[in-house]
């Protein structure tokens, strides 16, 4: 089968940002503002981790690619109170540090809002100036900052600046973008850089991995959570388009894309069909982190004496170009969507995302390798009491096909096992769904390992208010037979010679790299 | 329990009082399940909401558990729940609710 | 007595276990007055 969109390359980001969890969480924002006093403020700093520990745990190395999805899973459970050989840089990404991420925020700001302190910004500046992917030009506008600390408290105390600490102390402020509109108050523009920053860093590390020159990517889908717009437009957007512009992706225009935690599955699946459609050749999907989830589930792991495992600010991005008869394709004709008229049993829900497509198209759940619904990781969730996501989404696939008579009840455990995975993606909504896996999926795919994958997005659109309705869209991904590279990227037969031998040599060396 | 999940349940009781309203649940595991119940009845143990330190003793159930199931119509419970009763640890979400019953 | 008939029923459903919608429909055929639904979203 060819002609389809093909999965070129991804990347994964983190950024560990301790101080962010203090005052920018929402469930910390929320017990300052309810119960100030409280034990669970008091004891919170006490757990946050050091950058070297969320370096080391192995969740964190394998979203940034250092480690597989196997390897957690052979690792003992629970994890927290393990330590792993943890690099900063990845195959797919990397893990940054607090300062550096603040510097990176005012790298991404346009609007003069963000005020470094002076000593504190020369000596960030000098960090992202060597930073591979940021460079000196970047860099430069960290050696403007002129202020002083004191300056800078004044902004916070008397222009309601959003204050921006490291190591415990103030060290710059991201002030208010109108006086009155709250939609531009400094605590959302905080949060939206954030996430510009975090989608920033993404797309220059999906530059990097994928290889592509930034000026052959025409389209950028971002699929975070957050809104950027003023009192007129709420949501007017578009922070696909700011991502790319700092990225250097000059000849892309871009839009964003909503649903929750189905955001990136939705996003995809448009950038495949713009692909397939001839519309684009190169298409970016790409999301930033959100400040407001950092230590969520904080109260929790807290009371368990564990660490604050909320604390790293995530981003990915996914390159979606014309078939080049190597990687895996996106099959966009074999796609699970959850109705108006799915209705809300979990049954339902997996048989709108799950079986539907499958019957459809004539395959077994056995037929699909791997399944990557909602790759949370468990030591985040468990000690809160949301159990074990992916695991519970396998149970959920496995249940039906035991209600299909695909496969026998006792036989749910070794489906799991087959079928599943180990979560290891941090709880920021959209990061997790489904996404994680997309660059281990392609790797099994061009080692021959596996050969078609489902991946699932699943929403909570009812949080929003607006619908009490639930949502969610899947599609396959197929290791490519080659036969139809030419129907969309008129490449000839050299070409793919040449392109099968660059994916051998790239999977060699990632090889090699273990 | 989401803070504003607690100031509906306060509000309810306030309205209907406590023999005529009943908590259902959906929780995922026993101990999500214990905590909500237990906010309900003896009063939010994270201190964070409503309900903190205030004592409904709401008569509080989790769909699967037998009593319940044993009063929704067949087809429906078949519909709607019956392949999660092969997910969940329905076992553990029995003895964590049934644990905070008998406190009351 | 019966728990559910005739009673006034509120739903704390969550995301990853049962959904409010689908215990609102178990509640509704037990004879009982759904007052309240909501699902809950811990990730």
């Amino acid at each position: 089968m060819g002609g389809y969109a093909v999965l070129k390359g991804s990347s994964y980001t983190l950024a560990i940002t301790p101080d962010m969890v203090l005052r920018s969480g929402t469930t910390q924002t929320t017990e300052k503002a309810v119960n100030p006093e409280s034990e669970y403020l008091k004891e919170l700093p006490k757990h946050l981790r050091s950058y070297e520990d969320a370096v080391s745990y192995l969740p964190n190395q394998v979203y940034i690619g250092n480690k597989t999805p196997e390897d957690l899973a052979a690792e003992e459970f629970p994890w927290y109170d393990k330590k792993t050989e943890g690099k900063r840089e990845g195959k797919y990404g990397e893990i940054m540090p607090q300062d550096e991420f603040i510097g990176l925020i005012q790298i991404c700001d346009v609007f003069d809002l963000v005020k470094l302190e002076k000593a504190f910004a020369k000596e960030t500046g000098k960090k992202l100036a060597a930073h591979g992917l940021i460079g000196v030009e970047r860099a430069a506008i960290l050696d403007k900052n002129e202020d002083t600390q004191e300056e800078i408290a004044k902004l916070v105390k008397e222009e309601h600046a959003e204050p921006l600490y490291h190591d415990g102390k103030l060290v710059g402020a991201v002030k208010r973008a109108h006086d009155i509109d709250v939609n531009l108050s400094a605590h959302v523009m905080l949060e939206n850089l954030v996430t510009k920053a975090s989608s920033v860093l993404s797309l220059l590390h999906l530059v990097k991995t994928t290889g592509i020159d930034p000026s052959e990517i025409e389209y950028v889908i971002d699929c975070c959570e957050e809104a950027c717009g003023d009192m007129n437009q709420r949501g007017g957007g578009n922070f696909a388009k700011a991502a790319a512009e700092v990225a250097g992706l000059v000849n892309a225009t871009g839009s964003d894309a909503r649903g929750f935690c189905a955001g990136p599955a939705h996003a995809l699946l448009n950038a495949a069909s713009l692909v397939k459609a001839g519309t684009f050749k190169a298409v970016a999907v790409t999301a930033g982190g959100c400040t407001a989830k950092l230590g969520m589930n904080g109260k929790d792991h807290v009371k368990k004496d564990m660490p604050i495992l909320e604390d790293a600010i995530a981003g990915f991005s996914v390159l979606i170009t014309a078939d080049d008869g190597v990687s895996p394709q996106i099959r966009t004709d074999i796609v699970g969507k959850h109705t108006v008229g799915t209705g809300s049993s979990p049954q339902a829900v997996i048989g709108s995302l799950v079986t539907n497509p499958l019957d459809e198209a004539g395959l077994k759940l056995t037929d699909i390798d791997k399944f990557s619904p909602e790759m949370q990781n468990p030591d985040i969730t468990k000690p809160a009491g949301a159990g074990d996501v992916p695991e519970a989404n396998y149970k959920m696939i496995a249940a039906l096909g035991v209600k299909r008579g695909e496969i026998e009840r006792k036989a749910i455990p070794q489906f799991v096992k087959d079928h599943g995975l180990t979560g290891w993606a941090p709880t920021q909504g959209h990061i997790p769904s489904g996404v994680p896996y997309l660059g281990f999926a392609r790797e099994d795919m061009l080692a021959g390992k596996i050969k078609r994958a489902m991946i699932i997005g699943k929403g909570s659109l009812f949080l929003g208010r607006m619908t009490n309705l639930f949502d969610g869209v899947s599609f396959v991904i197929e290791a490519n037979d080659g036969s139809g590279a030419g129907e969309t990227a008129g490449i000839d037969e050299g070409r793919i010679k040449e392109l099968i031998g660059e994916a051998m040599r790239e999977f060699a060396g990632s090889l090699l790299s273990k | 329990m989401d803070l504003e999940n607690q100031k509906r349940v306060k509000e309810f009781h306030d309205q209907y009082g406590k023999e005529d309203l009943v908590v259902l649940l959906g929780a995922a595991e026993g101990e999500a399940a214990g905590l909500a119940a237990e906010t309900v009845t003896l009063g939010d143990p994270t201190y964070a909401g409503p309900l903190a330190g205030v004592s409904l003793g709401l008569s509080v159930y989790h769909i699967c558990e037998p009593e319940v199931k044993a009063e929704v119509d067949d087809a429906v419970y078949e519909e709607q729940i019956s392949m999660m009763e092969m997910v969940l640890d329905v076992d553990d979400i029995i003895s964590e609710m049934t644990a905070i019953r008998d406190q009351l | 007595m019966a728990l559910l008939k005739d009673k006034k029923v509120v739903i704390i459903g969550d995301r990853d276990g049962i959904p409010g919608p689908a215990i609102e429909e178990c509640a509704k055929s037990a004879g009982a007055e759904v007052v309240f639904s909501s699902t809950e979203c811990f990730v």
